[in-house]
């Protein structure tokens, strides 16, 4: 959640991305765990922040508002740049 | 995990645009016909694809408006003023046009009645789109969930659903309430203001009745909602959010 | 057969000569906003931008410091890499010819930082000799903070991600180090002539 401090930000959420996400796993992903790699916040994909075609896709941690992936989509091809995550966990 | 026609891959259908109705001045919904639709849960969403006759693309998601039990998906859109693909839909949509989409996608803001309740929906602007699945489904399922709906709209023209809203408010375990931000009729005696910590206190429930919350709608009114519910108490666990964009498409 | 919508041309501007337009490109006459996160909202009283790095003495200005540089109105031609085009923009802005002034260096890269982290590399000829700004007005307005306000950097004859929103400063460099989307895969240097929008075109 947002604290007063904070800019109130203009992104989207993971719900956004529900479709890039099934293309890139092959699968529905909002409900799937991330952890963020810089301040451990844990949270469903869909409760990520999401800048869209910015020009590539970035997902960014809701509490500390640190990169968490990002997508770069090239003629049929997407590339996605995970490191921002510590942890992915799908739902069984 | 979603089931799909072919595991692992979410393909384009084309369905056939049946009907199209006029909701308010700028927003219409559309019926499609869909061959090879393998249903759907309230709350979930389609990417539509436009193509122009040399190719230029352009995508967009939108909402399922219909309950998984309705005979046709339905999608509501509101046009946005210099948006790309909305003015398309709602202004140059004919029946008989094909509209190329695929879906349904989305496994975290979804409802159906085996998740209980109570439930409370909180739409701002077209946020009401996938709430709307999610109330025809109820009814679809002769649910018996108690069920609170806040809808923040500009004013009453804007109100989408609102006939059909009104027959629901008669059920008696509905209850809906609006809140006109911009401009309300002088014998107007619902809220007036855009939604605040007192709107939320007198319409949620009390924090001991776990509601499970749906909140969907531009991304400042979500964030207010959903701060708010957690500051009154709520669990953050129990609420799902959509945002859309402040320029959606 | 592809799937062709009946009526569907989107909101191009299709009346332009194709000699302006960059291969591959589509000339709006919107102004989409794109960010890879959300708008800061800097107040001016605590802005600053300053050349650091492979100089003597590192410069900075503050905002009233900047607004008293000479300062131009260019009308220039924006490209983005996600394929729109505005021609004929107008931007108000510090040369980066007035602001490099008197500085010294051997560097031949930088790397421009904004708030909110992102940052973009760019050749030092690139954004010298009347190609770069720092704009902080479009369209004879203030620059609006979801285009880059309260100043950008702006490089017209790149790509637009060279032209960083929200800019604070240039850290001049011996190496070429790439900033925040030539990292994710675009083009080191994003000639939109050429279409270098990936790494290898």
């Amino acid at each position: 959640m947002t604290s007063a401090e904070q800019d109130v930000h203009d992104g989207l959420d993971g719900n956004a991305i529900a479709g890039l996400l099934f293309d890139v796993f092959g699968g529905e992903m909002t409900t799937a765990m991330c952890e963020c790699a810089s301040c451990g916040a844990r949270r469903p994909l869909a409760e990520t922040e999401v800048y869209l075609r910015a020009p590539g896709t970035v997902v960014r941690c809701r509490s500390c508002r640190s990169v968490l992936m990002v997508f770069v989509g090239r003629q049929g091809t997407t590339s996605v740049d995970l490191s921002g995550l510590t942890r992915l966990d799908a739902a069984s | 995990m979603e089931r799909t026609a072919v595991p692992g891959r979410l393909s384009w259908l084309a369905g056939d645009v049946v009907q199209l109705i006029d909701e308010t001045a700028g927003a219409k919904s559309i019926l499609l016909d869909l061959h090879g639709w393998p249903g759907h849960r309230a709350g979930q969403h389609v990417d539509v694809r436009l193509t122009a006759e040399d190719g230029y693309e352009a995508e967009r998601s939108y909402s399922i408006a219909s309950a998984p039990e309705d005979d046709n998906v339905v999608l509501t859109v509101e046009r946005l003023e210099n948006g790309e693909v909305s003015p398309y839909l709602v202004d140059e949509l004919r029946p008989g046009d094909e509209l190329e989409l695929r879906g349904p996608i989305g496994g975290y803001f979804v409802w159906e009645n085996a998740l209980g309740g109570p439930l409370l929906l909180l739409a701002g602007g077209s946020g009401i789109v996938p709430l709307r699945a999610m109330l025809r489904h109820w009814v679809a399922t002769e649910s018996s969930v108690p069920v609170r709906l806040l809808y923040s709209a500009r004013t009453l023209e804007d109100v989408i659903y609102h006939d059909e809203l009104a027959r629901l408010a008669a059920y008696d375990e509905v209850d809906i309430r609006f809140t006109l931000t911009r401009d309300a009729p002088e014998e107007w005696r619902g809220y007036r203001r855009r939604i605040d910590r007192e709107i939320l206190a007198e319409v949620a429930w009390p924090p001991a009745e776990r509601p499970l919350v749906y909140i969907c709608g531009p991304t400042a009114f979500v964030e207010v909602a959903a701060t708010t519910l957690v500051q009154l108490g709520h669990d953050a666990a129990r609420i799902k959010t959509e945002r859309f964009g402040p320029t959606g498409g | 057969m592809a799937h062709i919508s009946r009526g569907f041309t989107g909101r191009r501007d299709t009346s332009i000569d194709p000699a302006r337009v960059p291969p591959g490109q589509y000339v709006t006459n919107d102004f989409p906003v794109l960010s890879a996160g959300p708008t800061p909202h800097r107040p001016l009283e605590s802005w600053t931008f300053a050349i650091s790095g492979a100089i003597d003495e590192p410069v900075s200005w503050s905002w009233n410091e900047l607004q008293a540089l000479p300062s131009e109105t260019v009308t220039v031609d924006i490209h983005c890499v996600t394929k729109w085009s505005k021609l004929d923009t107008d931007w108000t802005g510090v040369s980066l010819d007035v602001l490099l002034e008197g500085v010294e260096t051997s560097a031949e890269f930088i790397m421009a930082f904004s708030d909110g982290g992102y940052t973009t590399n760019l050749p030092l000829e690139d954004v010298t000799g009347g190609k770069a700004w720092i704009a902080y007005a479009y369209d004879g307005e203030p620059l609006a903070p979801e285009h880059g306000g309260p100043a950008r950097l702006l490089v017209p004859h790149l790509y637009f991600w060279k032209s960083a929103k929200w800019v604070r400063g240039i850290a001049l460099r011996a190496e070429d180090e790439p900033g925040f989307w030539e990292g994710y895969g675009y083009h080191n240097y994003g000639d939109p002539w050429k279409e270098q929008r990936y790494q290898g075109d």
